[in-house]
């Protein structure tokens, strides 16, 4: 099955699947399903896959947690991460 | 995956926990391969107990430690092999394990297939009898295959057919994809290292140069073979391969041998590269505080490699390979190849290659290997 494309204006999550394991340079996040082993690379990607499934969608996460300039980067990261399945909608 | 530069360095400063651990499980094997990295054969009285290797797991868990490699000997001699794994997988923590194949018959191969979190991996060093069963011992190729067999009728989807890159076996690549895909399985190769027994077939068995060459063009082909990042000594000759390419002894990566000794790396069980044990307070303050691996996360220098424009491809390639062919760690890879490596074995004497410093194997493989 393929993964869901990333729409920001849906509700996204941490996969129940995903190890997450903070490091000095943001973290690590491995999925032991697909064994995709994928490496976060700011302490504030981190905080907002930590708590992306608190927001009713991406796109508030983003409004939320993330400075403006920073947004379309931080997208393009929750983008990556959507198709590596290590979130999902839900 | 390939790290770019930035990402890593941080790499070969360490980590927090490994990304994964090989943990061989016995010295234990019914089998003595010419190559065994651990000259395994006999059992250690001294071996971790049921209960140590169970409190071994809730660390690793608790460390977030990803997946565990579980290997030996043969991990399935030991009659609390399905207690360990099942306590690891039932922790989050995956289990990759390599076996010979000669214990998993039709109602352990249902058991496995019934787990998540699990890789099979099942060792063959070449596409037939002929070629595996001199490396590997008489009837252990056509007991692999029934191990496949009995995997493929359970279910077992995506098991690994793992094979070490020799002379032989090299020549065999396509047929060897073929026999896994045979099984809807998957190909894994990984490199000849001078380790264990090793030391004493490397000469004889390792890839030429060419085949080398060739053997890089076809993994380049093939982003789904596996390769568990054996071979990045090859980067330099083109595409990076898939995978971390460094050296990560110490730094990702790391060896619980059966008594519970920790070691850099699965290929280096030598009293130099041992960096305590897990029986005094646990994994975690080998991992953190040893001198070793402080060591080891040091910035590296290129050493002799410093002047090769292709340093930052291989990092001067693997640690295990250059300690036991008598090389020193700054040092090129043995198989260095633009032949840095091979120029300086040429100036090495034979005889003063470290030997190893603990051995298991059984009297009469040794027997043999003479």
């Amino acid at each position: 099955m393929a993964p869901d494309a990333f729409d920001p204006a849906r509700p996204w999550r941490l996969s129940p699947e995903v190890s997450l394991r903070d490091e000095p340079f943001g973290a690590l996040a491995y999925h032991h399903g697909n064994r995709r082993l994928v490496f976060l690379r700011s302490t504030g990607l981190v905080a907002l896959v930590r708590r992306l499934g608190e927001f009713a969608t991406a796109a508030d996460a983003l409004g939320d947690l993330v400075a403006p300039s920073e947004r379309d980067r931080y997208a393009r990261a929750l983008a990556t991460l959507a198709a590596g399945e290590l979130i999902g909608v839900g | 995956m390939s790290a770019e530069s930035g990402l890593r360095d941080r790499l070969e400063g360490g980590l927090s926990a490994p990304i994964c651990l090989t943990w061989e499980l016995t010295y234990a094997c019914n089998l003595a391969c010419t190559h065994c990295l651990s000259s395994s054969g006999r059992r250690d009285p001294d071996e971790l107990t049921t209960a140590e290797a169970l409190a071994l797991v809730d660390e690793l868990a608790a460390m977030r430690v990803f997946y565990l490699n579980v290997g030996g000997g043969e991990p399935m001699i030991r009659r609390d092999f399905f207690d360990i794994v099942e306590h690891a997988v039932e922790r989050r923590v995956g289990v990759k394990f390599s076996t010979n194949g000669t214990r998993l018959d039709a109602a352990a191969a249902r058991r496995l297939a019934g787990m998540d979190y699990l890789d099979v991996q099942v060792s063959i060093d070449g596409a037939d009898a002929a070629t595996s069963d001199p490396v590997r011992g008489a009837g252990s190729y056509a007991a692999a295959r029934r191990a496949m067999d009995h995997l493929a009728e359970a279910g077992f989807a995506g098991f690994k057919v793992s094979v070490v890159v020799t002379r032989d076996s090299v020549e065999q690549l396509d047929a060897l994809e073929a026999l896994a895909l045979s099984y809807g399985a998957e190909l894994r190769l990984a490199r000849l290292r001078p380790s264990g027994r090793g030391v004493a077939v490397w000469d004889a068995l390792r890839p030429t140069a060419a085949q080398n060459r060739r053997l890089h063009a076809w993994l380049v082909e093939r982003p789904h073979v596996l390769t568990g990042d054996s071979f990045f000594h090859l980067s330099p000759l083109g595409e990076p391969l898939e995978g971390l390419n460094l050296c990560g002894a110490g730094r990702v990566v790391c060896l619980i041998d059966p008594v519970g000794d920790v070691y850099a790396c699965p290929f280096v069980i030598h009293d130099r590269f041992r960096a305590g044990n897990v029986r005094p307070g646990g994994f975690g303050p080998v991992w953190r505080e040893s001198a070793l691996f402080s060591e080891l996360r040091a910035p590296a220098s290129p050493g002799a490699c410093a002047s090769c424009g292709s340093y930052d491809a291989c990092r001067g390639g693997c640690l295990a390979a250059k300690f036991f062919t008598g090389l020193e760690a700054s040092d090129p890879d043995p198989e260095c190849v633009f032949g840095h490596g091979e120029r300086k074995l040429a100036t090495t004497r034979v005889e003063l290659r470290p030997t190893p410093s603990i051995d298991h194997s059984r009297a009469v493989a040794l027997g043999r290997l003479r």
